[in-house]
């Protein structure tokens, strides 16, 4: 097991070394969840006044769904680097070593997360300061919200590598990621009280891992008195979920060397 | 004990044809073994097999004593992979590149460093080695690549196609390192290649792979010298040869043997090529057909493929230009 923990930490550095070279690519990757903050947000502001939703504030309901869901957006690509290594050599290079497959996938993931906790960080103060939300969680909240953020990007983007091992054609991986993303978000309560949504919305979202993850993050940064009972059940939820997509992930390293 | 043996290998992708059918052979430790064929005639499968990256249908093998199928983990630790494409990580430096490689196999510390300073040194890279690997040239980039095979010190070192895509002069110095190295290491190489020139040059046992099965097996030397005697080259005058005239015209002659005739070019086998020159013209002359040149050659490796798969090297290479599966990646 050491073995594993060790190759992933190197790994990781990899993709680490990198970001931290280019890190105007963060930059880049913020631009969609601030108009979705920012502008979006301004759109909607009036929606909280409709009889019977859940929060005062637009800026404070939207902001961890904002959070989450670009975690969301970013860990469906992962799959993408690992398809740029496949391309060049690299991921067979290294399936030839001794190294453990799990620690293949874990390198870019740990990219991913901390791309998310700057993300993360950046957008809760986005909200902060210029959607004017507030969040009665403080930093435990935003704790809670972060974790939520890399659970949900961990688990969507081992199912990416997944993907990216068995079709390994970036059309496809583009394509599935696009199609599947937007509908978890609106099949979710990131931009709705689901107490006001259709009820088969808010029956499928029950099984929605993006809901899990804004539940928690919510829960966590905007009730005045938080039920951490929800939250917990949440996260748990979601480490189960991580669990799972691994397996698959490291299966699908089966598949494919099969069909090479 | 072997360092490789591959038994009866079979391998078959889906919806094609068979990419492996039954291929075996032995690779003697310290040697370099090369295994020669076109593209597309099961060279890469073989290796794929060999270093666990892939598995085949049925057959077996083992590589430094250890089976690739049973017991993979222990294969990865014993052997050193350069694939066919530069799996360098352009966007770290040549030496990040080394050490995260040295520390997948286990590699620490000074022992680590005081080994990529090595080979930065011996690949002539430690001036570009705090560079990032990007910005190399094709041959800097195959240096690395070949370097990160070795970080592990391997057993045995797997060589895919080390010179396909690069300059001839950088070809030609990459030959030079991998002979030092299995000079210098004693390490058991298997190499493959398209080059006859290279299987030539470098392997002292060869197996020349056709069609995803071994034909032939033994040193360079030993397979041109069981042709007996020399080469014929003819080149007719006519535009298309006229194969079975010429075989008629030839195959009378006492001496001549293994007629072949493609386009333009005749090619016969003799136990004295230049005694039987005359004999060939006058029978050539005798049947109508002109002729331009001849040349007389000792057997060349070629000539050891044309005998075995019973076509050139070059038209076996064109006929694999535009596989069955067109656009299907090279393995």
């Amino acid at each position: 097991m050491s073995g594993v923990l060790a190759d992933s930490w190197f790994m990781a550095q990899r993709h680490l070394r990198a970001l931290l070279r280019q890190p105007a690519w963060i930059v880049v990757t913020l631009v969609q969840p601030v108009m979705w903050l920012l502008l979006f947000g301004a759109l909607f502001k009036a929606i909280v006044e409709l009889p019977g939703f859940g929060a005062d504030s637009y800026a404070d309901f939207l902001t961890p769904g904002i959070v989450v869901m670009t975690a969301l957006f970013s860990a469906g690509w992962a799959g993408m680097g690992l398809l740029q290594d496949y391309d060049r050599g690299i991921l067979d290079r290294f399936l030839t070593t001794p190294a453990s497959r799990v620690s293949i996938l874990a390198g870019p993931l740990a990219q991913q997360s901390l791309v998310t906790i700057v993300q993360s960080l950046i957008i809760v103060g986005l909200g902060l300061l210029v959607a004017d939300a507030s969040f009665p969680g403080g930093v435990l909240g935003v704790i809670v919200v972060i974790v939520a953020a890399i659970l949900l990007g961990t688990a969507v983007g081992a199912l990416s590598n997944a993907l990216a091992l068995i079709v390994r054609k970036e059309e496809t991986v583009i394509a599935t990621v696009t199609s599947l993303t937007l509908p978890l978000s609106f099949l979710s309560g990131t931009f709705m009280d689901l107490n006001l949504a259709p009820d088969w919305i808010a029956t499928v979202a029950k099984f929605n891992p993006l809901e899990w993850a804004v539940v928690a993050g919510r829960e966590a940064l905007t009730a005045e008195s938080v039920d951490w009972a929800v939250v917990g059940t949440r996260l748990g939820l979601l480490a189960a979920l991580v669990v799972a997509c691994f397996v698959v992930a490291t299966r699908a390293f089966r598949s494919y060397q099969r069909s090479v | 004990m072997a360092a490789i043996e591959a038994e009866e290998l079979v391998k078959t992708y889906p919806g094609e044809v068979r990419a492996l059918d039954g291929v075996s052979f032995s690779v003697e430790p310290g040697t370099i073994f090369g295994l020669l064929g076109p593209n597309g005639a099961g060279k890469s499968t073989t290796v794929k097999i060999l270093t666990t990256l892939s598995r085949p249908d049925s057959g077996r093998a083992t590589v430094a004593g250890h089976d690739v199928l049973a017991d993979p983990a222990a294969v990865r630790r014993a052997v050193g992979v350069v694939g066919q494409r530069n799996a360098v990580d352009g966007e770290a430096t040549g030496r990040e590149n080394l050490l995260l490689q040295g520390r997948l196999y286990g590699l620490r510390g000074r022992e680590l460093t005081a080994r990529v300073d090595d080979l930065l040194e011996r690949f002539r890279l430690a001036d570009a080695g705090d560079r990032f690997a990007k910005g190399y040239s094709g041959g800097m980039q195959r240096r690395l690549d070949v370097a990160l095979g070795l970080v592990a010190r391997p057993q045995v070192l797997f060589l895919d196609e080390p010179t396909t895509g690069l300059d001839p002069e950088v070809r030609v110095a990459m030959w030079d390192e991998i002979a030092q190295l299995a000079r210098e290491e004693g390490l058991t190489i298997l190499l493959t290649t398209h080059y006859l020139e290279e299987a030539d040059q470098l392997a002292s046992q060869l197996a020349i792979v056709d069609r995803g099965k071994v034909v032939a097996e033994g040193g360079p030397e030993q397979l041109k010298a069981e042709l007996r005697g020399d080469t014929i080259l003819v080149e007719l005058d006519d535009g298309d040869g006229d194969g079975p005239a010429v075989e008629a015209a030839l195959g009378r002659l006492d001496g001549v043997r293994d007629v072949a005739v493609e386009g333009r070019a005749l090619r016969a086998r003799a136990d004295q090529g230049a005694r039987a020159v005359p004999a060939v013209l006058a029978a050539l002359e005798g049947a109508g057909i002109p002729v331009a040149s001849v040349t007389v050659a000792r057997a060349s490796l070629d000539d050891v493929y044309l005998r075995y798969t019973g076509r050139t090297f070059e038209e076996a290479e064109e006929s694999q230009a535009e596989p069955a599966g067109a656009g299907a990646e090279e393995r």
